[in-house]
């Protein structure tokens, strides 16, 4: 191997980590925020990609419609819960957030998606169909169960992957798709071809990294947020309610996903259950960090990215193995380093 | 007169077993009134259901209308405010910022007047100002009774819970405490007092209620409570000695 070779793995390498420290930190904000273990993460990234794909060849995506399915289970959820209650005057707020929208989304799509509107618009058409479906998962498969234990959320979990999968399947198509690239623009440096595709990835996962932070820092509902993360009990006496916590970081992780795949989707072919791995390396770097801290899951994405493209280069029949082999390590090494961590019980 | 907290044959219970049965008490605004009672009595379980942090059964009449299935959020929203007796603070997170998230509540509501009531916390609360920027996890005991409550000041309660505010204090920081809860009546706020330290609790209550396994067994104003035999014998002679 020359430098050539090394550099260009290198920027590889750094590319595709991007993604995964994007996906690990979402990992690990809605393992912190609600115990969940969010396996579909990965389903996020894909109906992201695919979303965009069908939206570039002028044709509806299938996320709209599956955008407005749920919506209509949760209104009916919902409803049954506040005449339940008693509580009435939350109708017509229900009736608006998960009927309404996604009806206009629904529309608006449709009307724009034969008109081919500028990468922009797509890209933003795009978040708009995928992100909704985020809270909604968490209305409807987890929220019920709050108070349950992070080996039923995980087993929920699986559940959850398998039906994405399957509904990707149903609206999307058993065909891959690839994106044009955001840019053609390529630079030499020294040795080194620089896509342009490679810093829109990098550039806007370090300004998304850079947003979330300041979020968490300088904003109510991002305090709120690592509130419930730090004491669960203590957020709820300030009136920070679980499910509004859940809602939100699950309204995160759906926009980190599908904007994941967004970017990846020009790199690389995706198809329906191609979310799984992704999120699997994602999922791989949030383990090195515990599931507890973010600046070290980061780090592990960005590491699993590298060997991964390395792996390929030496051995590539054998790449995803050497890559989720390095697990295997991470868990010895933290099971010696780290005192377990108790699972709280409320 | 109406009272600000009604409650009438309140029962919880863990399980099959019942740790407060059919409690009554009532509460009018601008009061003080205190629960005392020994250990294990079920004054955290009284105060948790309350809350809404318990199921409950009976009736929790708050300003005039039944809160009994309302969800804590939606109880601080309406002005309850409970200082749980573990504190529950936000340890990692910087005192400044477990005061924001006292008012947690009012950001949502767009209400404009919170940045005068870091002010008044801090006039009150010296140090936390001191220490604004450390972290709450790293205070000293009497400090994070100082944070909780003005965390919960932080939320502009009606009516403020405190559950054994002087427990593992030091005597001149309990006296302190019990001074800041004396000068809140002056500004409105009503208090639900839980204490083990009957003589402090009955010095600044003006209604307080004896709590013995999971049922009231004494009520009067506090005065007379102070001079009933029983909680003289039961909870004074104990106490006095080493309350503030
Ligand atoms: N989480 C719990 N699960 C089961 N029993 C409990 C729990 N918390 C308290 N208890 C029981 O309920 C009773 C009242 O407890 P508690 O309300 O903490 O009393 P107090 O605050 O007056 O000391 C005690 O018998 C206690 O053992
Ligand atoms: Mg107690």
């Amino acid at each position: 191997m020359n430098a050539e070779i090394a550099l260009f793995l290198i920027q590889d390498g750094l590319t595709n980590g991007a993604i995964y420290a994007l996906l690990a930190l979402a990992l690990v904000l809605v393992f912190a925020v609600t115990r969940v273990i969010f396996i579909p993460q990965g389903e996020f990234v894909a109906y992201g990609a695919l979303t965009l794909a069908s939206l570039q060849l002028g044709k509806l995506p299938g996320t709209a419609w599956l955008l407005l399915g749920g919506g209509l289970v949760v209104a009916a959820v919902e409803l049954v819960q506040a005449v339940r209650l008693g509580a009435v005057r939350r109708i017509p707020a229900i009736l608006f957030n998960y009927i309404v929208i996604p009806s206009a989304l629904l529309s608006l799509a449709w009307w724009a998606a034969p008109q081919k509107p500028a990468l922009t618009l797509q890209i933003l058409l795009a978040l708009a169909l995928v992100v909704p479906l985020g809270p909604m998962v968490y209305r409807l498969a987890y929220q019920p169960l709050a108070n349950a234990s992070v080996l039923v959320l995980l087993i929920v979990s699986v559940a959850v992957h398998l039906a994405m999968t399957g509904l990707g399947l149903v609206f999307f198509g058993a065909e891959g798709s690839r994106t044009p690239p955001f840019s053609d623009a390529q630079w030499k440096l020294g040795v080194l071809n620089i896509s342009g595709q490679s810093l829109w990835v990098m550039g806007s996962s370090l300004a998304l990294i850079v947003a979330l932070l300041l979020f968490f820092e300088h904003t109510i509902y991002g305090k709120a947020l690592r509130a419930t993360a730090i004491n669960r009990i203590g957020a709820r006496l300030v009136g920070v309610s679980p499910a509004m916590a859940g809602k939100l970081s699950f309204t995160l992780a759906a926009l980190i996903g599908a904007l994941s795949g967004i970017l990846v989707a020009p790199i690389t072919t995706i198809y329906y259950d191609s979310g799984f791995l992704i999120g699997l390396k994602g999922f791989v770097g949030a383990i090195v960090g515990g599931l507890i801290s973010y600046p070290i899951a980061a780090a592990g994405a960005l590491l699993v990215g590298l060997l991964e493209a390395y792996a390929s280069f030496w051995a590539s029949a054998y790449k995803e193995v050497i890559v989720f082999t390095l697990i295997i390590p991470v868990l010895i090494w933290r099971s010696f380093t780290t005192h377990h961590i108790e699972e709280e019980e409320e | 007169m109406s009272a600000l907290l009604e409650v009438r044959g309140l029962s919880v219970a863990y399980g099959k077993v019942e740790a407060v049965h059919q409690a009554a008490l009532r509460l009018e605004q601008g009061r003080i009134v205190t629960v005392i009672g020994p250990n294990g009595a079920g004054k955290t379980t009284l105060l948790a259901a309350l809350m809404g942090m318990l199921p409950a059964r009976g009736s929790i009449a708050y300003a005039g209308q039944e809160i009994l299935r309302l969800e804590p959020e939606q109880r601080v929203s309406r002005g309850l405010c409970l200082v749980p007796e573990r504190r529950e603070l936000f340890a990692a997170m910087t005192v400044e910022d477990n005061l924001v998230l006292g008012a947690f509540h009012r950001y949502r509501k767009r209400d404009k007047t919170i940045a005068g009531d870091f002010e008044q916390v801090y006039r009150l609360f010296p140090r936390l100002q001191e220490r604004r920027r450390q972290l709450a996890g790293t205070l000293s005991g009497g400090e994070r009774q100082m944070l909780a409550l003005g965390r919960a000041l932080m939320s502009r309660p009606r009516l403020l819970m405190l559950d054994e505010p002087s427990l593992g204090l030091a005597p001149l920081i309990v006296r302190d405490i019990f001074r800041v809860i004396a000068g809140l009546r002056e500004t409105g706020v009503s208090i639900l007092l839980v204490e083990q330290n009957a003589h402090a609790a009955l010095q600044v209550a003006d209604y307080g209620y004896v709590l013995e396994t999971g049922e009231i067994v004494i009520e009067g104003p506090s005065a007379s409570l102070a001079s009933n035999p029983r909680v003289i014998e039961s909870y004074l002679g104990l106490v006095s000695s080493d309350a503030g």
